[in-house]
Parts: C-alpha cells; structure tokens; sequence
C-alpha cells in the first residue's frame, strides 16, 4: 500500500524535524519526508492537517500475559489496545508462564504477535534460569531466538556475584540488560513508599534505600565491568541522581521511568486504593518531582507503560494482597504529554523519550521516520481532549487510577510497517 | 481521599467504625457518653440496650484473638443481639475461596453486622466497601492500620481517671511501628485534644515519618516519661527478636520496660495502661503491673459497655431519621 500523510506537524527528534510536511509510505517503508514528492501516487492519502505526526511508540515494558496468564490478558487483545494508544514496538518482561528462558517460549511469543498483526513485540530474556536468581539462562539461545535484553523482572538475584556473572555473560552476546533496581531486603514485605502515608496507613514500608542501594551495587559492578546496563523504572529522586552523576562520569548506563511515576505520590494510596499498588511503589512529591527533573535534563531517556492487565479479582482485596500494576498503554502518550505541560520538557523531547530514546536503548532501527525505514508511524491530535473509562478501553485489563481522567492527545491513526492498523472510529 | 466518609451516613451519624482518623470530636464524645450511660444501671440504659434486638452480629475473625472476640460477643449479647462467631483463619484462605465470596456468603443469611479482624492493613476499608447497604462493619483490628474499639476502651478509661483530656501529656511505648492499637490511640488522643502525644522506642520500632502522626518521639525512658499524666505499654510481639528488631526481652527490659525507677520520672498521679495481654517483666513489672497506678483490668472491664455504644450507634444508622430530633 502507498500512503501519503499530507500536512501533519512532523516530529521526529532522531532528525531533528520539527515541521509541517508530507510523509510518503510504500512497500511498508518510509520513502521520504518533505514537501510532496512529484510523481508519486498514492492509493491511500492521510489528511494529517492540525495532527501531529511522529515515529510509532516504542514501550520497554508491557506485561502481555501470554502464554501462562490468558485469563487476565492476551498478546492479540494487549497489542490492540497497544496501538490505540500509538505504539508500534513494545518489550514483553520474560516473568511469563513459563518464563522466557528457553528460544521455545521467545518463540511462541514473537509468533503469536505475528498473527496478531498489530506491533512488533520483543521479548526480554530471563536473565537466569526460571527466574530462581541462581543459574544463567542460555542467553545465546535466546538471543537467536529474538530476545533484545535479558531482565531479571523484579525478581532477586541470589547474591551480588551471581550478578555479576549475569552481567558479563550477557554483555559476551551483546543483550541489554534490563535491571529493577530493588534490594529485596530492603524492601522485606512492604508494598507502599516508607513515608508519611505508610506510616499513617499501618502499610509495610519500601524504603527509598531499596532502590539506592541496588542502584549502588549496580553501579560498582558497572564500573568494575564496564558493562551497559539499563535500570528500568526508577521511582527515587535519590537514584535519578546517582544515575546522571554515573552518566557524566561515563559509564554506559541508561534509565527509564513509567507514565504513571510522573504523576501519581503516595497520597494516591490514601483510600488503600488498590489501582495504586505498584511496584516500584509510588513515592514522595520529591521523588516525582527528581523523576521529572531527570527527564528534562536528559538522565533519563525513556518512558514506559509498565502495562500490566489484571482480572477485576486480583485488584479486589485488602491493599497488601492485591496484584501490583497498572493497565497502561492506552494512557502512555496522554501522560507523556502531560508531564511534559507540567514540567515545562518540550512535545518534542517527551516524543523523543517515547521512540528514538528507548529505541536507542533497545539498540534497534525504530523510533525515526528516516527514509528507508520500516514505516511505523503514530499520527495523533495534540488537542484531542477524552476521558478515559472501562468502556473505552481496549485493554483486558481495566485496572486503572486514570479512570475519569481527562486526558489530552489522542491517538488518530496508527501505523505499522506501512499498514494503517488502528484509525479511530473504525 | 476522606478515609471517614464511608464511616458515615448521611445524616452524619456512624455506620461503620473502621479508624479513629477523621472522625469529629463530637462523635469521639458521644460515643464515650453513650458508653457511660451503659455502663451504668439507669433507667436510661435499659431503654438502650434492646437495639440490637433480632439483629445477628457476625464476629469475622481472620486472625486469632480471644480476648476481643470475647468482649465483642458479650457486647453484642448484652444488646440483645444473635452472635455468629466465624474463625477464618485458615478455612476460607486455604480453599481458595476469596474474601469477597465469604462476605456474600454470609450476606446472604442475613446478618447485620460484621465485627472484623484482618491481618492486612485496610481490610475493614475494604470491606465496608464492599457488603451489602444493610451491614454495618465495625473493625476489630486490621493488620497495623487500625484498632478502633481498643483506642476508644482507652480513652474512656483516661476519661474516667484524670476527667478531662486537653491538659494531658500521654506516652505510648514501645512497638508503635507495627501497632494498629497506638496509630488507633494517637489519632483518639489528637481529636480529643491532650496536651502533648509522646512516643518512646529503638529506632527499629519507632515508624520512620512518626511526625505525619503529629506526635513526638523518644528513644530514652527516663526523658520521655518525664511529667506525663498517662503511660500506654504495648504489648512486645516475640517475632520482633527473630527479625533483627531487637536483641532479646532483657535488654529490652532494661532500656523500654516500666519499672519502680522509671514511673518516678512520670507524674506522681500518672496512670498506666495497657492493651493486654501483658509479658510480664517484658513491657512491664508485675508490681506495676498489679499496682495501684494500673488501670489495665478496668480497661478490659471498660472494653464492653464502649463496644456496646459503638455497636448500637452504628445500628442506629439504619432507622430512618425522626421527622424531629430529640
């Protein structure tokens, strides 16, 4: 199919575009970007005038829960509702059932999301056997068999030198590894931020030191390595810090942060909410307040959904035994934009560290709209205000604090590969 | 975000009792003039007690405790009410079955009330939540969040002793940061108006952001109980040791636990509470224990006629207001 996408606001910061202009599309890639070419014919034109135009999402995070939890979600439905919410590429954590540690499982995987047709899926590798924190995975393997990274998705490793270990066997293959920075000592049982409201609450406390103190080892072990690694979801203004003084001193270190970090606090927690119990947990305003300042100036190079659909059941119970997390993706680029409004970071910087910046971090052709490229494309209205609610969302999972929010930019027209896979209203 | 909306009608009168927080002084009294009056044996008391006529009072308890459910049992019995008394600590859970099959279960035969405990933290939350308009829920301890009914015994017992609250100086001591009955406590004591809140503990038991609870903390005996009209001990969990919290009870003893010595620094009319059951010679010297500065045996004497006040005035929500107020 050849699409033209005529007079949209074209934002792709890998190029430094920040223009109005046409994009043409055929053969599934971008053919050129600029004022229309003469001579080329288009079967499909996309009136992209007062729209903005920018590379397809790139999430690092999204729990699709196949194969093993097919009752709270499925890569087909969690891929849908992925490109209503303008995302083309999204990283699955390997903490599936089973987990990612063997190509069979990857496998399944990236076929499955084949069939579904919607975004490209990568999954992440267990960075050790079942997750158990004490043998190495066949990371080799798994890279073969479609793995970007390898993850120890939130689970503890069984001591600092198996870490380590972990780190180099997966830097001989050249896999990102994708750490939560979480000293599960520290954090015990807990399941709220140690701070005013669990104390006032009766909540288990996660102290911010959990964080720190893993970043810190993390970090050592870097430095001794040389080794890249990249902490996913910080929560702790503290850790931010300690990130973007590593960074200055050189070391091959990246992070991400989720929507929601941006703009929920503890005190989101307040009415035991349980669509508020994540992992890591929400912290104080200052600990938002240094995720968003880290996101301005740079430390921080990506955003993601941290997608994690739950059955209604799961959230239904005393605060502490709920299921962490939050249906996500639908609401990534709304609250993007917004912590972007709120903490003065440019549209074009916020759609920076939501394509070329994770899509760096992946190591991955994606995220840019340069001529030659696969042609995953999200085309959405800045203006756009909506309410988000159960029955406008695509998601399995309805788990949400966003509920009833009303968000700004909404999602027109989605590309993948040159295929137009999401139009709103159809 | 107002953890005490759910708490009341809209006529602003209790329907359930779940947490101290948020509560108006107002109510905090009228429940403690209530428990008065039943504690007593005027006329105006027989009047009271038969609210609970033909309602069926469900004790949910999913933790063991004898002592509360008891005083609840014998609350309820002395309104008039049918007792249910359903130990689920390990029936349901082990089942699979979920907490909100069990409060449909038992919605469905038709009770009134539930008198909760929980081992998490917002359970009686969530469970007011959550059961059907009719039942009013009364929370009987939820993990370290909250424990009401104890918070106000206490202070109905502090009222009784020193009269009135707003020139009092109260410490609380010991394991605050996983006592559901302090947090209950030192919100009672704010709303009420004492003077000045203090807690005394190691670190390791005094909660990190104690000043979001408005009070004051000490690490040292002698200095904290320094002129203070009420002494609260808390009972010492033996799981503390095992977590690395403390070293052992006599070091314990030593630093934190009430002694002759160590009442001196307090006033000379300073009264000693505490929720029971005691470890003696752990929190507290028999002698003390047993003197004449101990209310602890009223307090569990006082437990009855305040949870009987607040059963019946959480009942009364659901009798439709008076066309003219008395």
């Amino acid at each position: 199919m050849r699409i033209l996408i005529r007079n949209g606001h074209v934002i792709d910061p890998a190029n430094n575009i920040d223009a109005t202009l046409d994009i043409a599309v055929a053969d599934g890639r971008i053919v050129s970007v600029g004022r229309i070419t003469d001579g080329f014919t288009a079967e499909r034109d996309i009136d992209a005038g007062g729209l903005i135009v920018c590379p397809g999402l790139v999430d690092l995070r999204a729990h699709l829960r196949e194969p093993g939890q097919e009752h709270k979600a499925t890569i087909a439905s969690e891929t849908r509702a992925a490109v209503r919410g303008g995302i083309t590429t999204l990283c699955c954590p390997p903490n599936t059932q089973p987990v990612i540690d063997t190509p069979a499982v990857a496998t399944l995987i990236r076929d499955r999301a084949k069939a579904a047709g919607m975004t490209h899926v990568l999954p992440l590798g267990a960075l050790t056997q079942d997750l158990a924190g004490t043998q190495l995975s066949a990371m080799h393997a798994l890279k073969e068999a479609g793995c970007v990274g390898v993850s120890s998705a939130m689970t503890p490793l069984g001591s600092t030198l198996i870490y380590q270990r972990a780190m180099e066997y997966a830097a001989t293959h050249h896999l990102t590894v994708f750490l939560h920075a979480e000293d599960s000592s520290l954090a015990d049982n807990g399941c709220v931020h140690n701070g005013a409201v669990a104390t006032r609450l009766g909540l288990p406390g996660i102290p911010a030191a959990a964080e720190t103190v893993a970043v810190a080892t993390a970090l050592a072990l870097i430095e001794e390595t040389g080794i890249r690694v990249h902490f996913s979801m910080l929560s702790t203004a503290r850790a931010v810090r300690m990130i973007a003084r590593a960074r200055y001193d050189g070391l091959p270190v990246s992070a991400d942060v989720t929507a929601h970090h941006l703009h929920l606090t503890e005190l989101d927690v307040l009415d035991f909410d349980s669509r508020c119990h994540v992992r890591p947990p929400l912290r104080s305003q200052r600990d938002r307040d240094g995720l968003r300042e880290g996101l301005r100036d740079g430390t921080i190079t990506a955003i993601c959904s941290d997608h994690q659909p739950h059955e209604a059941d799961a959230k239904l119970g005393p605060f502490s035994s709920t299921a962490t997390g939050i249906s996500a993706v639908e609401t990534l680029l709304p609250l993007a934009l917004q912590a972007g409004v709120d903490s003065h970071i440019s549209r074009r910087d916020i759609i920076a560290r939501l394509t070329i910046g994770p899509a760096n971090i992946l190591g991955i052709d994606a995220g840019t709209l340069s001529p030659g490229i696969a042609a995953d494309i999200c085309i959405f209205d800045p203006d756009g205000y909506w309410t988000l609610s159960e029955a406008n969302m695509a998601s399995q999972g309805h788990n949400t604090p966003f509920l009833d929010w009303e968000l700004q930019g909404q999602v027109r027209y989605t590309l993948l590969d040159g295929r137009c896979v999401y139009e709103q209203g159809i | 975000m107002d953890l005490s909306n759910i708490q009341l009608d809209k006529h602003k009168r209790l329907r359930h009792f779940l947490t101290i927080e948020g509560l108006k002084r107002q109510m905090l009294t009228d429940i403690l003039d209530t428990a008065e009056s039943l504690s007593g044996v005027t006329e105006q008391t027989v009047k009271k007690v038969p609210l609970l006529r033909g309602k069926t009072v469900v004790n949910l308890f999913f933790e063991p405790s004898t002592r509360t459910r008891t005083t609840f049992e014998l609350a309820a019995k002395r309104l008039s009410a049918d007792v249910l008394n359903v130990n689920l600590e390990v029936s349901a859970a082990s089942k699979g079955e979920t907490l909100l099959d069990t409060l449909r279960n038992l919605e469905a035969m038709h009770c009134d009330m539930f008198v909760v405990r929980h081992p998490n933290s917002g359970a009686a939350h969530f469970i007011a939540r959550h059961v059907a308009p009719h039942i009013s829920v009364i929370n009987a301890g939820d993990g370290r969040h909250a424990h009401p009914t104890q918070a106000m015994l206490d202070m109905f017992t502090i009222r009784r002793v020193k009269g009135e609250f707003y020139k009092l100086r109260v410490a609380i001591v010991g394991d605050v940061l996983h006592s559901r009955v302090a947090r209950s406590q030192i919100h009672a004591l704010s709303t009420l108006g004492v003077e000045e809140i203090r807690i005394i503990g190691p670190r390791t038991l005094i909660p990190r952001h104690y000043e979001a609870l408005g009070v004051h903390a000490y690490h040292d005996m002698n200095e904290g109980l320094r002129d203070v009209d009420v002494i609260i001990m808390l009972r010492l969990q033996h799981e503390r040791m095992s977590k690395a919290l403390l070293p052992d009870e006599h070091e314990y003893f030593r630093l934190y636990g009430l002694t002759i010595d160590k009442l001196r620094v307090a006033k000379a009319d300073a009264m000693v509470m505490h929720p029971g059951p005691i470890n003696r010679g752990v929190e507290i010297e028999s002698s003390i224990a047993d003197g004449l500065q101990s209310v602890i045996l009223q307090q569990v004497t006082h437990g009855i006629p305040v949870r009987m006040a607040i059963m019946s005035m959480a009942m009364q929500s659901h009798i439709p207001v008076p066309a003219v107020e008395a």
